[in-house]
């Protein structure tokens, strides 16, 4: 694989340079870019980002990245890894701070975290190490335990009836921590921060042959 | 099931990493990367580096050895001391850091912790509360400032109504003494903030992880159990495990 395959959307939304230094790490050089060239040229995306749902969306839209990544994604069916904010943003709406409309590449929303019901209080947000239960399997997940604790940080959540779930963790209820959708592919969790195990899925990412 | 974290927590100081006594001595634990580089070969579930040298001497956080560090670390790095402004969370953020711990500050203007959850998110921003016991009530002690008249959970409580996502509550009385966290610290906030606490200060042996999470903490940080005594964070949870508190252990690699 040569240099620049993959791109980081810079859209000024959290942790890229961690999300980077995981693929450095796998020997893999990933650019962090808005470039809508350079996005246009490359042959996989990442869409990493931590923070609020209204300001990520309101970024995209500033950047123009909608329409490239729409292109991209959608059209050009590149490989795509969302990670945790950027598996949100696929939804049609967060409620987040009030309503906000999303990309829409997944019939899905984004609500909080409903800890009234629950009997033992639960923290919000939900932070630290969580195990995902397979419901489909998919490539990315080769290698890759069932039950694998994950590092997660998140008050929201994604509610899809597509079937696209891949993975689902238990916090007060079960919620979606992955999901698999054609050529998209994201995680509420964050691989690059989750040791061995995060890494092995950017590295399945990395090997992902076009098409998927 | 959400897991209880074992998390070290080192302070930056001269280049070097150390860990306080009291607040007071210091003993050195090595060289930053080197041992950035054990914690993440040994799965710790996170790392929490405080800059004393930039919160004392009120100088620029040091973000050449925070992007050394971070360049060591596939999980969640926590770094503080020092951040007095929004540019200070940038640039370590941008160095690499996950959260940013703040403390000094928020006691002066609670409102720049609003400021920084809208900017970076509530899960960004952890809140540093440093106690100590007086006859037998809890005070709010500041390293600059001294003891304080202000009852810790109440400024927690005020931390987290402005936007704080995680709370590192730490015992100075009991910092560096190996004989176990203040259990009535941990009692006295229990089930008080919707926010994760993480409890610092004072583990000397596993059997202190237990006694801290069955009292309310969410998680146990720690420096002196990791460097000088005989036991590895794997040997914490092992305990807790058996004592039926849900932990991370480390996996064979894959």
């Amino acid at each position: 694989m040569s240099n620049n395959e993959i791109v980081i959307i810079d859209y000024n939304m959290g942790n890229l340079r961690s999300v980077q230094k995981a693929f450095e790490k796998l020997g893999c050089n990933v650019v962090i870019t808005n470039d809508h060239a350079v996005i246009k040229n490359a042959n996989k995306i990442v869409l990493p980002g931590v923070g609020a749902f209204k300001d990520g969306i309101k970024h995209l839209e500033e950047l123009g990245l909608i329409e490239v990544l729409t292109q991209e994604v959608i059209n050009n069916k590149k490989p795509f890894l969302g990670i945790c904010l950027g598996m949100q943003l696929l939804s049609k709406k967060s409620y987040e701070n009030g309503e906000t409309n999303g990309l829409g590449w997944v019939d899905a929303e984004v609500i909080k975290f409903d800890v009234s019901k629950q009997e033992k209080k639960l923290k919000i947000p939900h932070v630290g190490w969580n195990n995902t239960k397979y419901k489909n399997h998919n490539t990315l997940y080769n290698d890759v335990p069932d039950n694998s604790d994950f590092y997660f940080v998140h008050s929201y959540h994604f509610v899809t009836k597509e079937d696209v779930v891949t993975c689902t963790t238990e916090y007060g209820i079960n919620f979606i921590s992955s999901l698999h959708k054609d050529n998209i592919f994201a995680f509420q969790f964050h691989p690059e921060k989750s040791q061995e195990v995060g890494l092995k899925i950017l590295s399945n990412f990395i090997n992902l042959k076009d098409g998927v | 099931m959400l897991k209880h974290r074992i998390i070290p927590c080192v302070l930056l100081k001269d280049w070097q990493l150390v860990k306080s006594i009291g607040f007071e001595s210091f003993r050195t634990i090595g060289h930053p990367t080197s041992t950035a580089r054990i914690y993440n070969s040994r799965n710790v579930d996170e790392l929490i580096v405080l800059d004393i040298d930039a919160s004392l001497n009120d100088e620029e956080i040091n973000t050449e050895i925070i992007t050394d560090i971070a360049n060591e670390c596939y999980m969640p790095l926590t770094i503080g001391g020092g951040i007095k402004k929004i540019a200070d969370i940038y640039n370590v953020l941008n160095a690499g850091a996950d959260k940013i711990s703040i403390n000094s500050v928020a006691l002066d203007d609670p409102s720049f912790i609003q400021e920084a959850s809208s900017i970076f998110g509530s899960q960004c921003i952890v809140c540093s509360v440093d106690v100590k016991k007086v006859g037998n009530e809890f005070k709010v002690f500041n390293k600059k400032k001294g003891l304080l008249d202000i009852d810790p959970l109440e400024l927690a409580l005020k931390y987290e109504k402005y936007g704080a996502g995680e709370i590192l509550l730490t015992s100075v009385d009991n910092e560096g003494s190996t004989k176990g966290y203040d259990i009535e610290l941990i009692k006295y906030f229990k089930n008080k903030l919707k926010i994760p606490i993480i409890l610092n200060g004072g583990m000397g042996e596993p059997i202190h992880a237990v006694e801290a999470i069955e009292n309310g903490a969410d998680a146990a940080a720690a420096a002196y159990i990791f460097h000088f005594s005989k036991y590895t964070p794997n040997m914490i949870k092992e305990l807790m495990l058996e004592n039926d508190i849900p932990c991370r252990i480390k996996l064979e690699s894959i």
